[in-house]
């Protein structure tokens, strides 16, 4: 088995493929997750993230490339067992905890319906006792499980569906933007408890975040979109350390930081595609600037980055 | 400005360190309350809808056992007795209801010239049936016709809506235009045409009215269908694996059954209202069967000699129509989701 659970392949998604309202939602995309790391997967809204989730997970067909889970191409058809394996195996936190939990079921029947689907339990009370060890792995307690959503906080929520989705044993977990709907002080509480999972459990995750502040610190490598396409892709500290790309750095610069000395001179600098000013025979691809770390980028770039590259 | 002196005299040992328990902080006091309960209690604090409630059980109570309560049965015809205006016993003493109607300009008691010992509660018709039972079976009729369409409007409505937004893409565009053509036609001409190829009576009526009923419900359920399909929980659910049939019955339609029920609220009134419309205009039910709509008819040729027996189904049909309203709205307010999270 190779190292790589995950393998995005040139995958594409176009919605409305052919007519007027076309959307290049995710436009050639190749990337690798290895197993037990987080990637994170950056860039703001409405530039593709999501769909590159959904299209993972299969909740979308993709209009071309491939998705590799272990080798085994996500997408191309399956017996009802392999999917069914498949959705065991790959699963997904939502970014808003209001539209993420079906507000007519109790938390007992939102969190069992993977063991309902799966034939994970034996009856009644082993359904509710593995019901109780999930929301106590995710920090709640036997008691709410005959409570409704409405009842429980943005964060309380969160962790409900973590637990919905560790029903079934997931070794990856695409978490589309889980904390970007809580308040700060929660956001920790989230994030600890994902990587506490992570290294119980050897889970993968696809982290996704439209900013760099939080991802840096669950991330082990972190890739950064602009409107559908990877821009940069690199280790963590290496992205830190060294952005290449004018809109990973426009992100970072994005970042406040709690010192005042340090926010006092920060300036934001924009991002303006127009800045590379290739030129018409010029090939913009994705190539390797130093040994991990890829950047969307001309020939004559990857010159000048290589150049001062440290 | 601070003191300075005050702020050095604080310690450490000043400072006590709180810690909050996790557990505690994760407790929820509210009683838990399912959607439905939290309805109810949202429906019994609306006095105008819980009247209406007891009073439209009152109506189907009337509706079901009226007919039997005075011994007269609602077809038999006894000419003897023709027009005779209401007469209920122990109320004829106030002057109200004691028989006394109109011959030829004067007030006359009319019981006492016909010679007529029965009591017909709501008196008769042209024809000397008891108006009173002729009232419940009417009702009965009416209220049955209603219910039957409002039934079938909600099925149809429900599965038509929902294929068409759950599978959206093609079928949906096809089934969207299906719909636009039949709103299209003018829905009466639809129902004169239904009620000229069938035999005129309960059946006609009824799919006269579902002909083109379902499309409201329909159009809500598929919107609704929309709306819900790609929210997070049913995504959640479909990368869980669920099978379609599931994510419909499990996510979908407790999701909207709040919706479905209010519209069917109000579908109800409207049937009892069109039909009413097609009997009175003389497509409806045709004699000697009653209902709501021919008994208005009945009472409106003879509106100025016998008010009363115009009167009594009038009542009955707008008790009917403002009750059913008033539940609805009631619910609405109980049910809406835009008032809930
Ligand atoms: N089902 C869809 N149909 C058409 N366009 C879509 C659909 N889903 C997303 N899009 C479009 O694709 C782009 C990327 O969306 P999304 O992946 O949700 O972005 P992100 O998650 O990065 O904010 C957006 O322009 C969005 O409008
Ligand atoms: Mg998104």
């Amino acid at each position: 088995m190779s190292d790589n659970l995950i393998e995005v392949r040139n995958l594409k998604q176009y919605f409305n493929a052919g007519k007027s309202t076309e959307v290049r939602a995710i436009d050639d995309i190749s990337f690798t997750i290895k197993r037990g790391e987080t990637f994170g997967l950056v860039g703001e809204s409405g530039c593709g993230k999501s769909t590159t989730g959904r299209t993972m997970i299969r909740l979308y067909d993709a209009t071309a490339g491939q998705v590799l889970y272990n080798g085994v191409d996500v997408h191309a058809p399956k017996s009802k067992k392999e999917n069914h394996e498949l959705n065991r195996k790959m699963q997904m936190i939502f970014q808003d905890p209001y539209a993420s939990l079906n507000p007519r079921m109790k938390v007992l029947d939102i969190i069992a319906e993977g063991l309902d689907i799966h034939g994970l339990v034996k009856g009644k009370t082993d359904r509710k006792q593995r019901v109780i060890d999930l929301l106590e792995i995710v920090g709640l307690n036997r008691e709410h499980a005959e409570r409704y959503p409405h009842e429980f906080s943005g964060g309380q929520r969160q962790r409900i569906g973590i637990a919905r989705a560790l029903a079934v044993d997931p070794e990856f977990i695409i978490a589309d933007e889980p904390i970007s709907a809580l308040d700060v002080s929660i956001q920790a509480q989230v994030v600890n408890l994902l990587k506490e999972l992570q290294v119980e459990k050897g889970l993968t995750y696809l982290f996704i975040a439209h900013d760099l502040s939080m991802v840096k610190y669950i991330s082990d490598r972190i890739g950064v979109m602009y409107f559908g396409k990877l821009v940069e892709m690199a280790p963590a500290d290496e992205l830190y350390r060294n952005p290449m790309h004018a809109y990973t750095k426009s992100l970072l610069s994005a970042i406040p930081l709690p010192d005042p000395i340090y926010e006092r001179s920060r300036v934001r600098h924009p991002y303006n595609p127009k800045d590379h000013q290739y030129g018409p025979d010029e090939k913009v691809e994705f190539r390797e600037v130093a040994p991990e770390h890829f950047v969307l980028c001309s020939e004559k770039e990857l010159a000048e980055m290589q150049a001062t590259h440290v | 400005m601070r003191n300075e002196n005050e702020e050095e005299k604080l310690t450490p040992e000043d400072f006590e360190r709180v810690t909050i328990d996790a557990h505690h902080s994760e407790r929820i006091e509210k009683p838990s309350l399912s959607f439905w309960q939290d309805a109810w209690l949202g429906l019994r604090k609306n006095k105008a809808a819980i009247v209406s409630m007891v009073v439209l059980l009152l109506v189907i109570l009337m509706a079901l056992i009226g007919p039997y309560l005075n011994g007269h049965a609602g077809d038999s015809q006894n000419l003897r007795h023709a027009n005779l205006p209401p007469k209920i016993p122990g109320i004829e003493a106030t002057g109200f209801f004691d028989g006394d109607g109109k011959l030829a300009g004067k007030t006359v008691n009319l019981y006492e010239m016909k010679k007529v010992d029965e009591y017909y509660w709501f008196g008769t018709d042209g024809l000397g049936r008891d108006l009173f039972t002729r009232l419940w079976e009417g009702t009965r009729v009416s209220l049955f016709i209603a219910f039957v369409a409002a039934a079938i409007d909600m099925v149809i409505g429900v599965a038509y809506g929902g294929i068409s937004g759950y599978f959206g893409g093609r079928t949906d565009d096809i089934m969207q235009r299906v719909v636009e053509i039949l709103i299209g036609i003018p829905t009466l001409i639809v129902v004169i045409l239904m009620i000229m190829i069938m035999d005129p009576g309960i059946t006609a009526i009824i799919v006269a009215i579902t002909i083109t009923g379902w499309i409201g419900m329909s159009r809500i359920v598929r919107a609704q269908t929309l709306k819900y399909k790609s929210r997070e929980f049913v995504l959640a659910s479909r990368t869980l694996g669920a099978k379609d049939g599931k994510i419909i019955t499990k996510h979908l339609l407790p999701n909207m059954l709040g919706i479905i029920i209010i519209n069917t609220m109000f579908t109800i009134p409207n049937a009892i209202f069109f039909e009413a419309f097609l009997s009175f205009i003389g497509i409806g039910l045709q004699p000697p069967a009653a209902s709501l709509g021919t008994l208005i008819n009945d009472g409106y040729k003879v509106m100025e000699n016998q008010p009363y027996v115009l009167l009594f189904p009038a009542i009955v049909i707008s008790v009917l129509m403002i009750a059913f309203n008033l539940i609805g709205d009631g619910l609405r307010d109980a049910l809406d989701p835009k008032m809930k999270d």
